[in-house]
């Protein structure tokens, strides 16, 4: 099975995904992320205003099978968390990088992103 | 130690299976979504894989006071096709296993019996009935068919169609809990109709290397553990290993609520250590309850009252897909087993409300 993996973002091994746009980095997590998990059912996000630092765990994504932890792609604080998903987790299910998408959190070192992984070196980890 | 497969272990990887490692046995979790194959047992039909199973034949003049004295229900009531729930229990009355007692038709004139020991203990449970039928001088063979058999649950309100379709005899006198030989595509099998899932449903036990023309003789939706777990929660159902393990969380019949499965007339291992459990009550009760604040319990998590006092643990929790509601199994004192009582759940640090609820969850059938 094929799994999409747009060109123009970064991500993490655990499965995150993050597209900057002018310092503003929204995170989400990847279609093969989704897929692993099946029926995603809920998902713990932090607040906003929340300061994050890279790697650290911000929230949880529960299917009906498991529990998987979410980790911050760079620092920063939150400035927007997807309050769509406390009654709709399916839509990270589907569409995980458009209408499923998590948090957005102001970067405090867009630098940070060039420490994660590209589409290309991503789509190797999942092959 | 490699994982045992089922028959058909290429043919669900080629329709999309995802798999886990369940009692030893390399089984398909989910094949399309679980909410799918939950919501189409629910409402039409869905075929499990059950073939981790096990199966033991037992037969011969002693083979009923065998059965008897190693099982907690009354074998004796068993007329041939006739099938029963029972506990296996040790000397102090702890569940070691829970089973599904078929009574065959007789061979050679003698009562004849298949049982279906949880998956991974078919081997140390026929061990115990050999051991037992030697120290008790008994006449009966004891054979561990695992690896002939497979085992498939057509389950779901429509199953009687799907199943009448599909075996060449009449079922229309099949009732609950009753069983008897059918052909399907020309394979013998031996149907049950005990509700694997709560929902109405018809178990079929099948010669392994048949198992292709049984399953492709049933068009519905495939069905994997994962639908298993959360349509069996709903129903109230224990889950060996998880509501219930010999090693780590002991517990008896009555504790687990399944006393129901208890004879007390009769006589088998764990008899009297029973009668004393059932004449002073127990202390812990598996209950069911609901989460009425946002989270999911899940298996692990401790159980406190309302001064963060652990008082028990969460043996089995999910997200219901029938009710969109998070709902558990946990073991907690009696005190706290009222239904409409409401006690907290400690997920991932965070103390959750939760309300003690009948169960099953849902009404089936």
């Amino acid at each position: 099975m094929s799994f999409e993996t747009p060109e123009e973002r970064r991500y993490l091994e655990s499965h995150e995904w993050a597209l900057e746009t002018d310092g503003t980095v929204r995170v989400g997590i990847t279609d093969f992320a989704q897929d692993e998990l099946g029926d995603v059912v809920f998902v713990e996000l932090p607040d906003e205003g929340d300061d994050l630092t890279q790697e650290d765990a911000f929230g949880v994504v529960e299917s009906i099978k498991a529990v998987s932890d979410l980790y911050a792609p760079v620092s920063g604080e939150v400035t927007a968390i997807n309050e769509d998903l406390f009654d709709a987790p399916e839509l990270v299910n589907d569409d995980p990088y458009g209408d499923g998408w998590m948090l957005e959190i102001e970067a405090s070192d867009t630098d940070e992103l060039d420490e994660l992984l590209t589409a290309e070196e991503y789509e190797d980890q999942i092959a | 130690m490699p994982l045992q497969t089922p028959p058909l272990r290429g043919i669900h990887d080629e329709r999309g299976a995802k798999f886990t490692e369940f009692g030893g046995w390399d089984m398909p979790v989910e094949f399309d979504s679980i909410r799918e194959e939950h919501a189409a047992v629910r409402e039409d039909a869905g075929i499990f894989d059950v073939s981790h199973m096990g199966e033991i034949h037992v037969t011969g003049p002693d083979a009923t006071t065998l059965m008897n004295r190693l099982t907690t229900n009354d074998v004796s009531a068993l007329e041939v096709g006739d099938s029963q729930y029972a506990a296996i229990t040790d000397e102090e009355g702890v569940i070691i296993d829970d089973t599904v007692i078929y009574r065959l038709p007789d061979e050679d004139g003698e009562a004849t019996y298949l049982f279906v020991p949880n998956a991974g203990t078919d081997e140390a449970t026929h061990e115990r009935w050999v051991e037992h039928r030697n120290e008790w001088g008994l006449e009966a063979t004891v054979d561990n068919r695992t690896d002939e058999y497979a085992m498939f649950a057509v389950q779901g309100p429509d199953s009687g169609n799907l199943v009448t379709e599909a075996v060449e005899e009449s079922i229309a006198d099949v009732g609950r809990f009753e069983a008897t030989d059918v052909t399907v595509e020309g394979v013998e099998c031996w149907m049950g109709r005990t509700g694997y899932t709560g929902e109405d449903g018809y178990e079929f036990v099948l010669p392994w290397s048949e198992a292709e023309t049984v399953w492709s003789a049933f068009d519905c939706q495939p069905c994997g553990l994962g639908a298993r777990d959360t349509l069996r929660l709903e129903a109230g159902f224990v889950l060996a290993g998880q509501d219930f393990d010999y090693e780590s969380d002991p517990r008896t019949p009555y504790e687990a609520g399944i006393g129901f499965t208890v004879k007390l007339d009769t006589e088998f291992v764990g008899r009297d250590a029973l009668e004393r459990v059932e004449a002073e009550g127990v202390e812990e009760k598996l209950v069911g309850f609901r989460l009425i604040d946002r989270g999911i319990p899940r298996h692990g998590y401790d159980i406190t009252n309302t001064e963060s006092r652990v008082i028990g643990t969460v043996t089995s929790g999910t997200m219901s897909p029938t009710l969109e509601a998070p709902i558990g199994l946990g073991y907690v004192p009696v005190e706290y087993a009222e239904p409409g009582t409401t006690f907290r759940v400690v997920v991932r640090g965070r103390s959750k409300k939760a309300r003690v609820e009948t169960t099953p969850f849902i009404d089936t059938k």
